[in-house]
């Protein structure tokens, strides 16, 4: 008996080995590409980088187009999935009946979050660009984006109120409340952390993206800043990805600063959504 | 109260995405003006870029955007009269014409410079100095695969060692000019061999293997000249230099480093041609190729050919109707 309790202990301490084993490596894996990262790029950080257009000479390169192409992105695409995904999540979990074709499109749902984002690209190109005649516009890129996430945000939409107690729905209707004051006044307070930081977990994920965007007939050489939603426009992966394909050195190092520029970007969002998390799960308290 | 700091954020990237236009100097010269959208090849667009640079700063006036779909994906835009110019690392093919064709699309091709493909070996590979293109043939066929595997069959003398293959992938133009004078046969050739868009991959793949081989553009193999060894290639036929010639810039100007010098070129729409913009930012484009080519990289077009360019370019717009 004393013999097996001893395995048991022994194998508790290996699970707690192997565990911290695999934290370390993801650490050390994401520690070594920040210094190799940091070391190469950030002597190339100046102002010059950030206010200049391309240019075939790497020292006189930057990222002004792509920068601004990708913050206007961001904002787009938010302002186009936001409403829609959290929408359906809120009627699918909160409205609609639960029988076979909830079930199916909830499938579907699910699968959409698998599909490859070049699939996207040749949807919206054919459809935004081509058949609604938006072109490689801001906006055509923005839908692409907000397409590709729309399924992230749903999901994460409704796990963040299928967390919220059903007793709280229970005892508002208990006080004669509707459904839609229930949902605007309970429960998605309660859950707005959830949703938020799913979102915004998304949207990191959207500003990321090269292929769809590749697809679509994003540019890369551009020489004005967009100024509405139909302009041509150029985000930072593209630009990355073009720079790390060339041959000469200078160019390595300008990718290396751009990627510094869309990691901050994405840290910043991602601290963004830690606090309001953080903040939310404070507030609510029963 | 809980959306008015949902609003904050998103109020605040708004704020941040309204920003300054950049300065545009007043325009010298007949000051022209529209935008000039061009797509196509990856591998060309460095230097259509280092055109576009230029010419913006004599004609701040166009607007030129430049979008890199690839050779293929490009086509298939300026078939549609999507583009106005094509970049292209390979000539258009029957389908892409006919795609063109049905949309009424008619347009002429320029040659705008050469890329050299380099074959290139570890440079702790003390055997391999040259190989003749039925080496080559033989051995990149898809024939070849799951039977041509170590350095030996090829040479009987080269060591008996596995040999490791390294190309570029099957989506790009290099790949299927590769394919279309050594194998013979456009996009075709031996599936296990390590492919990849990106050639810093390659160069990365050879220098690190004694027993690797790989193709790509020469211009990743003279900005790579310490890490890599680049082999001489023998075709076979006397009028072009006996023997193996190795690439460079002469031999690839002169044609001897035969067959895997390859031309690059612009497709104009007919349409496009008709605008003044366009007339003038592709007689820019051939009266500057040859110092900017060289500058990212590539193979300029000798006088001769650069001059027939040029004529070409001149007759085809003359040709056209007079723009409305």
């Amino acid at each position: 008996m004393s013999k097996r309790i001893d395995i048991n202990r022994i194998k508790d301490n290996l699970f707690r080995y192997v565990g911290i084993g695999c934290t370390l490596f993801g650490l050390l894996m994401l520690g070594f590409f920040l210094y190799s990262v940091l070391r190469e790029g950030l002597p190339r950080l100046n102002a010059q980088f950030f206010s200049s257009l391309p240019s075939r000479k790497p020292e006189e390169a930057g990222i002004l187009i792509p920068l601004f192409g990708t913050i206007w992105v961001m904002v787009l695409t938010s302002l186009i999935s936001i409403p829609l995904g959290v929408a359906s999540g809120i009627y699918l979990e909160e409205y609609g009946k639960k029988n076979r074709l909830a079930s199916l499109i909830e499938i579907n749902i699910t699968n959409l979050a698998g599909v490859p984002s070049i699939i996207y690209g040749l949807l919206a190109l054919e459809i935004f660009v081509r058949i609604l005649g938006l072109g490689k516009s801001l906006l055509s890129g923005s839908l692409t984006l907000a397409l590709l996430i729309l399924p992230i945000i749903i999901v994460a939409t409704r796990e963040a109120l299928k967390a919220v107690p059903k007793t709280i729905r229970e005892a508002s209707f208990a006080l004669g409340a509707t459904k839609w004051q229930t949902t605007w006044f309970q429960v998605l307070p309660a859950s707005a952390g959830g949703i938020v930081t799913g979102v915004i977990l998304a949207i990191s994920r959207a500003i990321g993206e090269t292929a769809p965007l590749i697809v679509i007939g994003a540019m890369l050489y551009i020489t004005t800043l967009p100024s509405s939603p139909m302009d041509d426009f150029s985000v930072l992966p593209i630009q990355i990805f073009n720079w790390l394909s060339r041959p000469q050195k200078g160019f390595i190092i300008n990718a290396t600063a751009a990627i510094i520029v869309l990691l901050a970007i994405t840290f910043i969002l991602n601290g963004i959504a830690i606090y309001l998390r953080n903040r939310w799960q404070k507030k609510v308290k029963w | 109260m809980y959306t008015r700091s949902i609003l904050i954020p998103i109020t605040f990237l708004l704020l941040t995405a309204c920003g300054s236009k950049p300065n545009s100097d007043a325009a010298s010269g007949d000051a022209l003006s529209g935008n000039i959208n061009i797509d196509g090849s990856s591998t060309v667009y460095p230097i259509t870029e280092a055109v576009a640079e230029e010419f913006q700063k004599v004609q701040p006036g166009v607007k030129v955007s430049v979008a890199l779909s690839g050779t293929g994906g490009g086509f298939k835009k300026f078939g549609r009269a999507e583009t106005d110019i094509n970049d292209a690392s390979r000539p258009i093919k029957p389908a892409e014409d006919s795609l063109a064709k049905s949309h009424n699309v008619s347009y002429v091709e320029l040659t705008v410079a050469f890329d050299g493909m380099a074959i290139v070996v570890n440079p702790k590979n003390d055997w391999c100095k040259d190989m003749t293109v039925a080496e080559l043939k033989m051995l990149w066929e898809p024939e070849a695969q799951g039977k041509i595997k170590n350095w030996n069959q090829i040479r009987p003398e080269w060591p008996n060692e596995e040999i490791h293959l390294f190309g570029a992938g099957v989506e790009s133009g290099t790949y299927d000019y590769f394919t279309e004078v050594i194998v013979g046969k456009s996009h075709s050739s031996r599936g296990d061999f390590t492919a990849s868009e990106d050639d810093n991959v390659l160069v990365q793949g050879v220098a690190s293997d004694k027993y690797a081989l790989g193709f790509f553009g020469l211009a990743y193999f003279e900005e790579n000249k310490d890490k890599l060894k680049v082999i001489g290639i023998d075709d076979g036929k006397a009028e072009n230099g006996e023997g193996p010639i190795l690439p460079s810039i002469e031999t690839v100007k002169n044609k001897s480093y035969s067959p895997l010098g390859r031309p690059l070129f612009i497709y104009v729409n007919s349409k496009a041609g008709q605008r003044k913009e366009v007339q003038e930012f592709v007689r820019f484009y051939l009266n500057n190729t040859n110092t900017l080519t060289a500058e990212v990289g590539f193979i300029s077009l000798t006088e001769q050919e650069s001059a027939d360019a040029k004529a070409k370019w001149e007759a085809f717009i003359t040709s056209l109707p007079a723009a409305q």
